[in-house]
């Protein structure tokens, strides 16, 4: 470790390449935050989304044309609308509404109100109902790739409608949806950098509020590419594997 | 703690036949290199349930403002409509301008670097494989970020100095992960192509650039067309992330405007909201058209 | 005019032909059989040089196939070959499937190729479909407009690989009819194939193969009634 911050630290002073969140003991830490902010709030999208993708799917096998038709507005209405301006929609329409109308509880910070929903709290809300969007549709097309044979050989058999969807229909479902899903997931990683214009400290965010500081911007830019390729070619990777491992014998390719 | 099928336990079932995968999931390449958007189901009682919450939160706005009847928030918003959707050139107009020149530089260099992909030589093949990969991976505002910034606003090109305006670095910025798709698109649908149509050329004695480009290529074109417009559709809903930049499109524009209305709060509802609608009746059609498309491709084969 | 010495061929561990020799003559009508898994589309495969081999030589007409410096064009003039999935050109007519290579490979001339291509289209009895897409025509015509467009190239060899594998019987006969005009022309043919009816009929010489290597051989007289082999004797009671 020792080793990489000198090495850094001759590299400025040779040839004036700035990686100062290398050297300076401040700006690493700044640089580890946004790294694990971003890290975070994309763990906690797909999280979220893949609940939303799971809860929404089922909604949309439901009897009643209310709920199907809602899940359907909420799928095209998302899928057909930046995400960009959902963002900004729901963190300064909806949010600043809702907290100016009282309907969001605010707790002490030390001195004044901090609301319970913070803008971080919001990329969270917009991102993963962007991507659960997309998951409902994943999920959907899953499910109707398991023959409705097999779900009447497994009601023939006594399974509950809720335990055949747990034991049989959900396990071929998702080896189907895994390659869109896994798509999706890498997306919602590179969205992330979206929650800038909501001031979120991500990644992005906090490189800006560097090199503005340092007036390095190729070094942090550079960074910034090598960090996220890095880490998007990482899921990617790993993805593909666990799409290798799930996969069906003698199905599909 | 139970083990987790293919992580850290094996796969657990060895599973029977399933139905043949929606199609845009099936095992065919070209689907599998763009996000799987192919079934928008879209209906105009969409469009009208989207404009229905918009005139629903506008009209929130407007029973909340308790300023006279001119500067509420529905009227404001229509005074500025014009401003927001065609100032000089600017605006959602610049959005759909970005969206064109961007769409048209990615395709032309994807098709290059996605044939590029197929090629004969390990170096080719390596190089293009990483260029692809690099574009497709990162985030388009950091991409963007990168090349507003790190572009000169000024290049002598033949020894003028020629202004490149913000707009263009903006198209430039965008046009390199559209590359990176299209050229996905392009790899997977050749490799999509049956290898019986390569042996059989190949035994006909054409040479490969003949069968690339006389017997390959033109079965793909076709194949592209559905996942091409998808793509379409996905930068046009990305062109507002200029904004952040500074470029004046819509967003930024709708911003302004709302700084010249005092920033008052009850704006921010209706001002959005008119941005996502005009931005859903846009992509609308389109999704509507490629879903047509893809209909009629798939019955003629 | 085709010679085959010592050929071997393996994909990864499993060795498909183990030391295959024959030479075919010039209008010999050859007919390669087996079970499946015998090596025989592998074999008829390296003839073209559509697969590389291990080991051993191939020669068509003098010139060794897979020499690393081949002219793959002249190969591939001298020999034609027909799919047991036709693999025509979808986006093409009939017509222009078998005038295109003619016109863009051996640069003849449009006038002269077709009018060729129709003498062949005629010749495979498809007249009046010379302007029909192959996704219009039935399996057994688009297998014989693949046998007009190899024809086209006026090789001196024709392969073809389980041509008639993926027709229904009726359209079996016309493919088969076909060939046998071609045979009667005079062209050496060589046939990868499980009619054996047709063999019997046509064939100068059999081949039998079993796990890459020709278990026996010969004149189709001789073959079908003296075969000496035990395991050419399994084969032929399983399917006579």
């Amino acid at each position: 470790m020792e080793a990489i911050i000198e090495w850094a630290r001759t590299l400025y002073d040779e040839t004036g390449i700035n990686l100062v969140f290398i050297y300076e003991s401040y700006e690493r830490k700044r640089f580890a935050e946004g790294f694990l902010n971003t890290v975070e709030l994309a763990s906690i999208c797909m999280f979220f989304s893949v609940v939303i993708g799971i809860v929404g799917a089922w909604a949309q096998g439901s009897r009643l044309w209310i709920v199907r038709n809602v899940v359907q507005g909420y799928i095209q209405v998302f899928r057909n609308t930046p995400p960009l301006i959902q963002i900004l929609f729901f963190y300064f329409a909806l949010g600043k509404g809702l907290e100016r109308l009282g309907l969001i509880p605010t707790y002490d910070a030390g001195g004044w109100q901090q609301p319970v929903i913070n803008n971080f709290g919001w990329a969270v809300i917009s991102l993963s109902m962007v991507a659960g969007s997309f998951n409902v549709e994943i999920f959907r097309a899953g499910i109707d790739a398991v023959p409705t044979t097999t779900r009447e050989a497994a009601s023939a058999l006594g399974y509950t409608r809720l335990k055949s969807y747990i034991h049989i229909v959900f396990p071929l479902a998702f080896r189907v949806c895994l390659p869109a899903l896994n798509n999706n997931l890498v997306n919602l990683v590179k969205t992330t950098t979206y929650a800038y214009v909501i001031a979120v400290p991500e990644m992005l965010y906090t490189a800006n509020q560097m090199w503005s500081d340092n007036v390095n911007v190729p070094e942090m830019m550079g960074s910034l590419f090598v960090v996220y390729v890095g880490l998007i070619g990482i899921l990617v990777y790993m993805m593909h594997k666990w799409e290798r491992n799930m996969r069906i014998p003698g199905f599909g390719q | 703690m139970a083990k987790l099928p293919g992580i850290d336990g094996r796969a657990s079932t060895d599973l029977p036949v399933l139905n043949p995968l929606p199609r845009h999931f099936a095992a065919s390449a070209v689907h599998k290199c763009g996000p799987d958007w192919y079934r928008l189901e879209l209906r105009p009682w969409h469009g009208w349930l989207l404009l229905a919450a918009f005139v629903m939160v506008a009209a929130v706005a407007e029973a909340q403002s308790s300023a006279p009847l001119d500067r509420s928030p529905l009227a404001t918003l229509y005074r500025w409509i014009p401003f927001i959707v065609w100032q000089n050139g600017n605006g959602f107009v610049l959005n759909l301008t970005i969206s064109f020149f961007a769409m048209a530089i990615g395709t032309v260099l994807g098709a290059i670097l996605g044939l590029l992909r197929v090629s004969l030589y390990m170096p080719v093949r390596g190089g293009s494989w990483f260029v692809t990969q690099f574009f497709r991976n990162s985030p388009w505002l950091v991409l963007l970020f990168c090349i507003m910034l790190l572009m000169p606003y000024e290049m002598s090109i033949g020894g003028k100095l020629v202004r490149i305006p913000d707009w263009m670095k903006a198209v430039i910025g965008f046009s390199l992960p559209i590359m990176a798709n299209i050229a996905e698109i392009v790899r997977g649908a050749v490799q999509s192509i049956p290898t019986g149509q390569w042996e059989s050329a190949e035994s006909l004695a054409f040479s490969r650039r003949q069968t690339m480009w006389m017997i390959i290529f033109p079965q793909c074109i076709k194949r592209m067309i559905p996942p091409w417009m998808n793509w379409y559709a996905i930068l046009t809903m990305s062109t507002p992330v200029a904004s952040v930049l500074g470029v004046e499109e819509s967003v930024y524009l709708a911003a302004q405007a709302m700084v010249a209305e005092d920033s008052r709060p009850e704006l921010l509802g209706p001002f959005y909201g008119f941005l996502l609608v005009i931005f859903f009746l846009y992509c609308y059609p389109i999704a509507k058209w490629t879903m047509h498309l893809e209909r009629k491709f798939e019955v003629n084969g | 005019m085709v010679s085959l010495k010592d050929v071997h061929k393996s994909f990864g561990n499993l060795k498909v032909l183990n030391g295959i020799t024959f030479d075919v003559m010039k209008g010999e009508v050859v007919c390669v059989i087996g079970p499946s898994g015998s090596g025989k589309s592998t074999l008829i495969r390296c003839i073209n040089a559509l697969n590389p081999i291990d080991k051993g030589s191939i020669k068509v007409e003098g010139m060794e196939v897979h020499a690393p410096k081949v002219d793959k064009l002249q190969l591939r003039r001298k020999v034609g070959m027909v799919f047991q999935q036709y693999n025509l050109f979808p986006h093409k007519t009939a017509i222009q499937n078998v005038m295109m290579a003619p016109i863009h490979v051996l640069k003849q001339d449009k006038v002269e190729v077709e009018a060729r291509a129709r003498r062949l289209i005629k010749k495979v009895h498809l007249e009046g479909k010379e302007d029909s897409y192959p996704g219009e025509l039935s399996g057994g015509q688009q297998q014989r407009v693949a046998i007009a467009r190899s024809l086209a190239m006026n090789p001196e060899v024709m392969l073809f690989d389980e041509v008639t594998a993926a027709l229904d019987p009726e359209t079996v006969k016309e493919v088969l009819l076909t060939i046998r005009e071609l045979a009667e022309d005079g062209m050496t043919c060589i046939l990868v194939t499980h009619e054996m009816g047709f063999a019997r009929e046509l064939a100068n010489h059999i081949y039998f193969t079993d796990r890459g290597v020709i278990v026996e051989h010969g004149p189709p007289k001789t073959f079908f009634t003296e075969a000496k082999d035990a395991r050419t004797k399994e084969f032929l009671s399983q399917i006579l």
